[in-house]
């Protein structure tokens, strides 16, 4: 039994891979129709921009902070059978609480004052996951409706707010947290920077990295994560267990929210030099959560590496614009290894059944359909 | 009384692109296949057309150019949904996933093409779509006034696609077998319904009307296009689940937020609303707010599909 299972998790990693490697490919392509004489070296700045020097990857492990907290609360519901599209909503209202607190709450000493942001951002990340929590359980709506819904109603908030009470006009942002708010940065500036420009990681990648891991200690350890899952597999059989699946929905989403407004607050705790920007646009790192939980599985240790993953092509792609090329061909690469990781839940199901290697159930899935 | 016929001239810009997109989703469901790609497959629609219409309009002015971008929208929008289709029907895939694949694909591919092609990432276009009055009709008191002065063709358009919807699912073979696809594809199969065959065709449909949904959205409202539709293929979605699956209801649900969208919209030109001084950002809100507080009500009776979002295995019973 042990070893079935540790194969169904081989197969998933093995699965993950060949849908980057797709994704990767088509990239190339694209690159190659918009400008061939510099499609190599674009493609080689995709693939090696992280890493080509200490500053660019301390940027990686920054951009990774939120999308590892959006991908944390994506994945959570995940497992709970709910899509929770909401993350952009969640993360918003949680970055406000965070700045907000940061900048007007002088009053609490040092590092308390980070830690209170954090808290806060949680909880307020936590009511506006809770609200599709409630309306899916008790009133049968939709999670992905009200979550949508829920993005729309946070983004006005958050800019009325901003406006109202937070707003740095000169640059149609909001005001940026004290020094006492910012996150400590456990000396990762000394070591993640080239000549006098550090990047601008710090602490927020740890906590992240941490809260993964307690996630994933939740869900496999104890009796509540056992609970969730089991609503997530099969919602009927887990009510005639004598689960209450209303609670677990409810809690689930709360959860979930919760850990997209800490993604928020770190990221804005982070002392960066920016506020938040007042868009009409949902936050990005919000729906980055969706690709990052996809490709992790919904595991949250896979989250982690999926962030950095991601967060890797992101900062490949920044340095790729020097050839020229749009930063969008990231987006295009990352929808690519999306819709192949959809398949990829086909393979796995293939796979279970016949209990082959995935190179052989990979060869069988074009007989199999139709 | 102008200002009424303000509001329903601007509430009509805002309906229509909801109604249509909803319909297309409406055959994608009814057949069986959640489609959450409806957002990129309006921006794909939207861009292509735009596009099209940037490119022909030196040449081919007027309501031609319109009716030849609603086509190309079309095609487009059939185009992008395919992939959606292959993953749902073919590789039994779980559905949202590849919705949100193509939804994210799409506003990065629509940037990254017109880059490539204009330079820039907008798209611009003359609006010489609008009719100022309908000859004939716009000269009926009231009526002439509210519904056929200031308008588009593709108003109208809507409406027809709306009444044929309703014919096709309710009143054709066709209809009748895409339906039970998407209530017990078994049964349909036993009968002999080629429940793959129908299920693309649901998504097919949904596709080419998502696509025209994301035009008809752009051109009233704005001269260029920047790779969005502000949401509003999740709203018709909404507008989808609202409208309890059937047509008739989901004009009424895209009226009820095409209302509410509009005053968002325009309530600047209204004097009274002004005056009472509200941020804009609440008259944002309120569309979203509304929606959440009528689903809380009108969401315990759902009636969708039964086998929606559920992939068919011809082998398992």
């Amino acid at each position: 039994m042990k070893k079935l299972k540790n194969n169904a998790g081989l197969n998933s990693v093995a699965a993950s891979l060949m849908a980057i490697l797709l994704g990767l490919i088509v990239g190339f392509a694209v690159l190659l129709i918009a400008d061939a004489r510099n499609a190599l070296n674009g493609f080689g700045a995709i693939v090696t921009g992280g890493l080509s020097d200490l500053k660019n990857f301390g940027q990686v492990l920054y951009y990774a902070t939120p999308i590892i907290m959006t991908g944390l609360s994506v994945g959570f519901a995940f497992k709970t059978g709910l899509f929770n599209i909401g993350a952009a909503g969640q993360y918003m209202v949680g970055a406000f609480v965070a700045v907000f607190v940061g900048a007007k709450a002088t009053f609490l000493p040092g590092h308390l004052h980070w830690i209170v942001a954090i808290l806060l951002a949680a909880v307020i990340g936590a009511i506006w996951g809770m609200v599709p929590g409630l309306m899916k359980a008790f009133c049968n709506v939709n999670e992905v409706i009200t979550c949508i819904m829920m993005n729309y109603i946070g983004l006005n908030l958050m800019n009325l707010l901003i406006r109202s009470s937070l707003f740095d006009k000169g640059r149609n942002q909001s005001l940026q947290p004290v020094a006492s708010a910012i996150l400590p940065k456990f000396g990762f500036d000394k070591i993640f920077t080239v000549g006098a420009t550090p990047s601008s990681v710090n602490s927020g990648i740890v906590f992240a990295v941490l809260i993964g891991i307690l996630l994933y200690i939740i869900l496999q350890k104890t009796t509540f994560g056992y609970e969730l899952k089991a609503c997530g597999f099969n919602r009927n059989a887990a009510k005639y267990a004598g689960i209450n699946e209303r609670r677990s929905i409810i809690l689930s989403m709360v959860i979930a929210g919760a850990l997209a407004g800490v993604g928020g607050a770190l990221y804005y705790l982070s002392g960066a030099g920016t506020g938040i920007p007042i868009t009409e646009e949902l936050a990005a790192e919000g729906f980055d959560g969706i690709p990052v939980a996809l490709l992790g599985m919904s595991n949250p240790i896979g989250v982690i590496f999926a962030g950095i993953f991601i967060s890797y092509l992101k900062v490949g792609g920044t340095t790729m614009q020097v050839y020229g090329f749009a930063p969008q061909i990231i987006s295009i690469i990352t929808a690519v290894i999306i819709y192949f990781s959809a398949f990829s839940l086909f393979f796995k199901g293939l796979l279970g059944r016949l209990g082959k290697r995935p190179v052989k159930a990979e060869k069988q899935k074009g007989g199999a359909v139709k | 009384m102008s200002l009424v016929y303000f509001i329903v001239q601007q509430t009509m810009y805002f309906v229509i692109p909801l109604l249509i997109v909803a319909l297309g989703g409406l055959f994608a469901e009814r057949s069986g296949v959640i489609n959450i790609a409806l957002e990129g497959i309006m921006i794909v629609g939207a861009f292509a057309s735009i596009l099209f219409i940037h490119f022909v309009q030196k040449f081919l002015p007027g309501q031609p150019v319109l009716l030849l971008a609603i086509i190309v929208a079309a095609l487009a929008g059939m185009l992008t949904s395919l992939p959606h289709a292959y993953a749902a029907i073919n590789m039994r895939a779980d559905q949202t996933i590849s919705g949100t694949a193509i939804n994210i694909f799409a506003p990065a591919f629509v940037i990254f093409t017109a880059r490539m092609i204009l330079g820039v990432q907008q798209v611009d276009f003359l609006n010489q779509f609008r009719i100022d009055s309908v000859p004939l009709l716009g000269k009926i008191p009231v009526l002439g006034e509210l519904f056929f002065q200031k308008t588009y063709i593709t108003t109208y358009i809507g409406i027809a696609i709306l009444v044929l919807s309703w014919f096709a699912l309710y009143k054709t073979r066709f209809g009748l077998r895409l339906m039970a696809c998407g209530e017990h594809p078994q049964a349909a199969d036993s009968v002999g319904i080629n429940v793959y065959k129908m299920r693309y065709a649901g998504v097919l449909i949904s596709g080419a009307l998502a696509g025209v949904g994301g035009l008809v959205f752009v051109i009233p409202t704005s001269t260029n296009f920047n790779a969005t539709v502000s949401g509003y293929g999740f709203l018709a979605l909404a507008v989808l689940i609202f409208g309890q699956w059937k047509p008739w209801r989901i004009a009424g649900a895209a009226f009820f937020f095409g209302v509410m969208k509009a005053i968002s919209a325009i309530y600047s030109g209204i004097p009274f609303l002004v005056e009472l001084g509200i941020p804009s950002n609440i008259y944002k809100m309120i569309p979203y707010v509304a929606t959440l507080i009528v689903l809380a009500f009108t969401s315990k009776k759902s009636r969708a599909p039964k086998a929606e979002g559920v992939p068919y295995d011809k082998g398992s019973r």
